[in-house]
């Protein structure tokens, strides 16, 4: 196999909170706390994780849209955190960013048409004819009728809108997608629509996707490799069979436990493994494993250490003390 | 929307023909503003003084024709001047944060809290009253409202996350602050502009009337200010060209009120 697309070694992102004493050291957030993992060119990474696990902040990391404490990201080899200007606008041609939520990610006063061409024009990729010709052509990539690229976004459904997103990203040809959750704001029958675009363009394209989202059942359509998050670090990193069939993390099980299910009735649903409270501050961590505090299975010895990131099976990594493997078994805490 | 505001309309009105009797009004009726024409203090409708004469014997009305010019390049100029500053300073601290933003707002403040009369008063006293001293002076004190709310709309607008795009496209700066931010800055902007102008003629006329108007300009302020001693003796020379300016502001703050509702998505949904 070639070198990953993608190759991302200890990423950190710190927030300093704003210090309204100043005798008090100024506290850090740490969104994202070491986070490292390589996506092989045309596959799909997944990040999964609950709400302030930093995915998204991982994301907009990968293209430098927060600023990076440490680590390095290397994308096609270069590594674009030692990036300055000028290089690192040429090198956004290489890698797009889907947002979330579809209504706040264009711009009110521009017509869609124009919002597809912004990143050709700021780019400066190719002549205005040949700009118009792209924009058609992603117009019709993406399903949206030519005669729409004059109207303005609030003109357009949640679906539509996230299409002329998409849209947007590919102008300028990327190897790399980066999306945010896109389907998360959009309708069950929407949502599938966008979930298949996605697909279809990866496989025409060979497109290579960084894919958050907090839907396992989403993650499970799209991802060939997913990553677990909890407070910033990943604790679980394994190929999407592998991972589906038998997650290993307390974390992992609990969170494919909680996805709800039709069949199985109340024998499942006892079953459920509930976990209580929240997460804990990402401002200032406990010293031992982060979801020790959450865990069913936690010992006394998870509060001390934290547990590195092991390859357990080949291609399926754990952050967890209690995953042990005996001779060709593996046994874990949960599940 | 606007048009459907009838107060709106009413001030749209107004202004209109306030601006038709100052624009096209000294071509129709060529005079001279400071010639002598009747007896001091001649009171309204005496033989060649329809409104009456101040205390050197001039004419009301042609004062108030003539005196509209001065009156309104003052208002538009000096507005111009305190939203152009007001916005960049706004602009800057709001996109910039921190530092940047830190000492802009002190600077602002250092010019919100002077007295701004007393301010533009030393200023056009420090130079010679003109109308381009004036002019600046007002602009020169009046910025700070605009540079605030500027401020606030871009550090409102930065957050979308359309301007995380902008970023993510590979877009400069100087286009996410002046292409992509300010024209969706601009509802309230348009409207404290309109706001603006209103108390920049209320401010041309309040330093006329202490005397520190250009005194070879007739303006409205120039009118009150001159015969204000005799304000109580002689009402007409001071009144009229007091109306003017009140129709002229009320006419403007009513086309803001009008701008405001038209531009507030909120308002328009409502109706």
């Amino acid at each position: 196999m070639s070198a990953p697309l993608v190759s991302v070694r200890d990423l950190k992102v710190h927030f300093a909170r704003p210090n309204l004493n100043p005798l008090k050291p100024r506290e850090t957030v740490r969104a994202v706390d070491g986070v490292s993992f390589d996506v092989e060119k045309g596959t799909t990474l997944g990040i999964v994780g609950e709400s302030g696990s930093g995915k998204t902040t991982v994301a907009r990391g990968l293209l430098r849209l927060v600023p990076v404490t440490s680590g390095r990201i290397a994308i096609g080899g270069t590594d674009v955190t030692a990036l300055g200007g000028e290089e690192m606008r040429r090198m956004r041609r290489r890698m797009q960013y889907v947002f979330q939520d579809p209504y706040s990610s264009l711009n009110p006063r521009v017509r869609a048409g124009a919002i597809v061409r912004s990143p050709l024009d700021v780019l400066g990729i190719g002549t205005p004819a040949e700009r118009e010709a792209r924009v058609a052509e992603l117009f019709a990539a993406v399903g949206l009728r030519p005669e729409s690229q004059g109207l303005f976004p609030h003109q357009f459904s949640g679906g539509q809108r996230q299409r002329i997103n998409i849209a947007r990203a590919l102008a300028p040809a990327p190897d790399l997608l980066v999306c945010d959750e896109p389907v998360s704001a959009l309708d069950v029958a929407i949502r599938a629509q966008i979930l298949n675009l996605l697909q279809q363009l990866k496989r025409r394209l060979g497109i290579t996707y960084v894919f958050i989202s907090h839907d396992m059942a989403v993650v499970k359509h799209v991802a060939d490799e997913v990553a677990v998050m909890y407070l910033g670090q990943i604790v679980e990193r394994a190929p999407r069979t592998a991972f589906f069939a038998r997650p290993l993390h307390p974390y992992s099980v609990a969170l494919m436990s909680a996805v709800p299910t039709v069949r199985g009735g109340r024998e499942r649903a006892n079953r459920r493994i509930r976990l209580t409270g929240d997460p804990p501050s990402p401002i200032d961590p406990p010293p031992g494993c982060r979801f020790a505090a959450r865990c069913p299975a936690a010992e006394p010895a998870c509060r001390q250490t934290m547990p590195e990131l092991r390859e357990l099976v080949p291609g399926q990594w754990v952050r967890c003390h209690r995953v042990e493997v005996v001779g060709e078994v593996i046994r874990r805490p949960l599940g | 929307m606007f048009a459907r505001s009838p107060v709106a309309v009413c001030g749209l009105v107004l202004l209109v023909a306030i601006l038709l009797v100052s624009l096209i009004g000294p071509l129709v009726y060529v005079a001279d503003p400071f010639d002598i024409v009747a007896a001091p203090l001649s009171p309204p409708f005496s033989e060649g003084a329809l409104l009456g004469s101040d205390q050197q014997g001039r004419d009301v009305l042609t004062g108030l024709i003539y005196g509209g010019r001065a009156t309104l390049t003052v208002g538009a100029a000096a507005a111009l001047i305190s939203v152009v500053i007001g916005i960049t300073i706004g602009a800057v601290a709001g996109y910039f944060g921190g530092t940047v933003d830190e000492a802009l707002m002190r600077f602002t403040e250092f010019f919100q809290v002077l007295p701004s009369l007393l301010f533009a008063m030393v200023l056009v006293t420090l130079f010679s009253p003109t109308l381009t001293t004036v002019v600046l002076a007002i602009g020169v004190v009046s910025w700070p409202g605009t540079a605030r709310l500027t401020r606030a709309e871009f550090l409102k607008i930065k957050q979308y996350d359309f301007v995380a795009a902008e970023l993510a496209i590979g877009a400069r700066r100087g286009r996410i602050m002046w292409k992509v931010i300010l024209p969706n800055a601009l509802p309230p902007l348009v409207v404290s502009a309109t706001l603006a102008v209103g108390a920049a003629i209320l401010f041309e006329a309040s330093l006329s009337f202490l005397g520190l108007g250009d005194p070879n300009r007739m303006s409205w302020g120039l009118m009150i200010g001159s015969s204000r001693s005799y304000m109580l003796s002689s009402w007409w020379a001071v009144t009229f060209p007091g109306l003017m300016i009140f129709l002229t502001v009320l006419a403007v703050s009513l086309i803001g009120d009008g701008l405001n509702d038209a531009l507030n998505p909120k308002l328009r949904e409502r109706r």
